[in-house]
């Protein structure tokens, strides 16, 4: 197929003819949409325009990003811009890490059937079965390195027959991970007492105080970090 | 599927044939010399004919590209409306315009200090360039680095026009922001020690770029909504209602905003005792018709309302070309390939494969640099759809540090080439710059307020921090360290504030001026969204 060549898409079933170069979210403006709702950052990272179709012929129900699939012909699509999953309330610093908490926040995550319809349904290709396995395991370590690519779309959620809130398991995982599993930088917390102990405010100081030609000559005499 | 052309093929067989020899030696940097004149020559910021000098406001004779100009020398969409102002429907002591990286933590600081927080976007929460932001934060937390080092960057990089206040605000704070972050559980890269992995980006000195893998904004992005959405009763977050203008009151402060709720077409009334506008940038105006890296609704709102009441503003000529936009495949053409990607090692090729800029000159000369090669030299590839491009050897960073690196730290660009037939592991892919950054915006002092009583800003909307040009991994650490700032004084501020009775007057006024600065303008602003309706863009 060449750039240039038009190809017949059908919008909530409406047949539209558009190029057949432009993404599912561009054949939607093309065709006339103004998009409000189902758009965002149009560059596959904020989740917002989960879009579900199926190609003329061929039953299976296909997931994908508008702003990240290119339209096919005889592509029938709808999109999904919201869909309403559970998220429990919790204060990160009042939890523990443990297995516990994941079930007390998210009881659901015990009816996991291991079906594997969120892994099909994952836009970013991830395996949210695994993830979800590794929560009903209380490892909560690798449901956060697994589930690190999420972009909360809520494809899985829509699809899962036991009523999952897979991307909210999620965070709530990688946050435990983040503040309580994850090695503490010393480092950081050392560099953070310094500033607060006011050992750069002379030098900071007598660096804002030099004049301009003194500071260009320092910027541009200045020694780089080999890597 | 193959993503590239036989043409573009053959091109590729040079890149191979030099990347043996180009392991072993990088292009040099330019001299200060060099880089001044590639900059005249190329940047776009430095083209006349892309900007004029604007007739009315708080910016009156300042050089802004067209694009924004006519925004705002624009009415107001509220010159039309009868508005009840003392039917007040939402009374709150801060409200945050704006929820994407800025304003959410903005919202977190104002409610630790004590206050009622109503924060308002056009999409929804997190719907922001935060999200997008790829490569990493900024912050000197190793011993070979220190605050004064990041300074010495970041006023070099910025071409020494930036504010020296908020530059030392944004250094200092820098270490306490990865801190916070990481207590709020952000999943920075680290070693097995617990160390955070840093390494270079343009105009850095000092290793101190932090990273997600390269979901970098939107791990903290994500994990800053989940904050705020464990206060319900203290943060209120409204969606799809964007503000339309500022209202004052008559002691000529700040005290709250007009909101339009975009699907039912109604306004609504806030009272605010401070308001914090964190908008952030406006690359859907298509500067000089660039293609852009930003979210959907990067469309200036906030400096149109700020200006509107007067607020201070600067640095308006100044935008960031991000100097690797994807020119290909076709379908995401503009979008950021991260700078990580050259932090990591890849450089710079042209046609004939061979080098012609150091990878990590600052943004504004690598993208000048790489114009030149297309546009002077000729020595860009085109594409079927007829951009032009230069190649970046992303297969260098597996030959460097090891197979795999490249799918461990660059996923998400792994997959946004994969979805378009190009495999970056294997392949370079072609960049063009693209626009992705407003350098400037409404002036800000360093606790984040305006010029305008009760009025705070935070985030890309500001002017100062980076002077003429900013640095990668500055952005990410303006909108948390401003937002914090923003935020904090905000709700102190409401705890001492009395508000006296609200009004519109600055908008008749506003109608006034530009009706006698002579503008003749059928442009109605904040625009809210890009119209792409029937473009196939």
């Amino acid at each position: 197929m060449t750039e240039a060549e038009m190809v017949p898409i059908y919008i909530m079933g409406k047949r539209y003819t558009v190029p057949g170069a432009l993404t599912i979210m561009g054949a939607l403006e093309y065709a006339g949409y103004k998009l409000i709702r189902g758009v965002g950052c149009r560059a596959a990272f904020c989740g917002a325009c989960a879009t579900v179709y199926r190609i003329e012929d061929d039953p299976k129900l296909y997931v994908g990003l508008a702003c990240g699939t290119q339209v096919q012909p005889g592509m029938h699509l709808t999109q999904i811009p919201f869909y309403p999953a559970e998220r429990a309330q919790y204060r990160l610093d009042e939890l523990e890490p443990t297995f516990a908490t994941l079930v007390k926040l998210y009881p659901q995550v015990l009816k996991c059937l291991g079906c594997g319809t969120c892994t099909k349904s994952c836009p970013q290709d991830l395996q949210v079965k695994d993830y979800m396995a590794a929560a009903m395991r209380g490892d909560i370590a690798r449901l956060a390195d697994l589930s690190f690519d999420c972009i909360m779309c809520g494809m899985c959620v829509s699809r899962c027959p036991a009523e999952e809130a897979q991307p909210n398991i999620a965070i709530l995982g990688r946050r435990l991970y983040g503040r309580y599993l994850a090695p503490k930088a010393q480092h950081l917390a050392e560099r953070v007492a310094e500033i607060e102990q006011g050992e750069y405010d002379d030098e900071l100081a007598q660096m804002k105080a030099l004049p301009e030609a003194e500071l260009r000559q320092r910027y541009n005499t200045r020694d780089i970090e080999p890597e | 599927m193959d993503g590239y052309t036989p043409a573009m093929r053959e091109s590729i067989k040079k890149v191979e044939a030099t990347r043996p020899a180009r392991l072993r030696e990088t292009w040099p940097m330019m001299t200060p010399a060099e880089k001044q004149e590639i900059l005249q020559r190329f940047h776009p910021d430095y083209k006349p004919e892309g900007m004029r000098a604007l007739k009315v406001g708080p910016g009156k004779g300042m050089r802004t590209p067209h694009e924004l100009a006519d925004l705002l020398e624009a009415h107001s969409l509220l010159r039309q409306e009868e508005l009840d102002l003392e039917n007040i429907d939402y009374d709150t002591d801060v409200l945050i315009i704006g929820a994407g990286g800025a304003g959410s933590a903005a919202a977190l600081l104002a409610r630790q200090e004590g206050a009622k927080v109503l924060m308002v976007t056009k999409l929804r929460h997190g719907d922001a360039n935060t999200m997008m932001a790829q490569g990493g934060i900024q912050a000197a937390d190793k011993a070979t680095d220190s605050p004064t080092h990041h300074y010495l960057d970041v006023m070099g990089g910025g071409h020494f026009t930036n504010d020296p206040d908020l530059v030392e605000a944004l250094v200092r704070d820098a270490p306490e922001v990865i801190a916070w972050l990481e207590g709020l559980g952000c999943m920075f890269d680290k070693e097995p020690d617990g160390t955070l992995i840093t390494i270079h980006g343009g105009g850095t000195s000092r290793m101190r770029m932090h990273s997600a893998r390269d979901y970098s904004g939107a791990e903290i992005m994500r994990t800053l909504r989940d904050e705020v959405r464990s206060y319900p009763e203290d943060i209120t977050v409204i969606e799809f209602a964007p503000a339309v203008e500022l209202i004052m009151d008559d002691r000529g402060q700040v005290a709250g905003a007009v909101l339009l709720n975009l699907e039912t077409g109604e306004h609504c009334v806030v009272r605010a005792k401070a308001t914090i506008i964190a908008t952030g940038g406006s690359g859907r105006l298509h500067y000089q018709d660039f293609a852009t890296t930003n979210h959907y609704g990067a469309t200036a709102d906030g400096v149109v309302l700020a200006y509107r009441v007067g607020a201070d503003v600067s640095f308006l000529d100044t935008m960031q070309y991000h100097p690797t936009g994807a020119a290909h495949p076709t379908q995401i053409v503009g979008l950021l390939v991260t700078e990580k990607v050259r932090g990591l090692g890849a450089q710079v090729c042209n046609i004939d494969g061979n080098q012609f800029v150091y990878p990590r000159e600052t943004r504004d000369v690598e993208a000048s640099a790489i114009i030149r090669e297309c546009v002077e030299r000729e020595k860009g590839v085109v594409t079927p759809s007829g951009f032009t491009g230069t190649w970046l050897d992303s297969p260098m960073i597996d030959l460097i540090h090891g197979p795999g690196t490249i799918q461990k730290e660059l996923p998400a660009m792994v997959r946004q080439f994969a979805r378009f037939g190009v495999d970056i592991i294997r392949d370079p892919m072609l960049i063009y710059p693209t626009l992705h950054y407003q350098n400037g915006g409404v002036t800000l002092k360093p606790d984040g307020s305006t010029s305008v009583p009760n009025l705070f800003g935070a985030g890309e909307i500001s002017g100062g921090v980076h002077g003429r040009n900013r640095l990668m991994g500055n952005s990410l650490l303006e909108v948390t360290v401003y937002g914090r700032r923003a935020g904090r004084a905000a709700g102190r501020r409401a705890r001492e504030v009395t508000l006296g009775t609200l009004t519109l007057s600055h908008v008749e006024r506003w109608e006034k001026e530009i009706a006698e600065a002579g503008i003749e303008t059928d442009v109605s602003s904040p625009l809210i969204l890009p119209d792409y309706t029937r473009h196939g863009r």
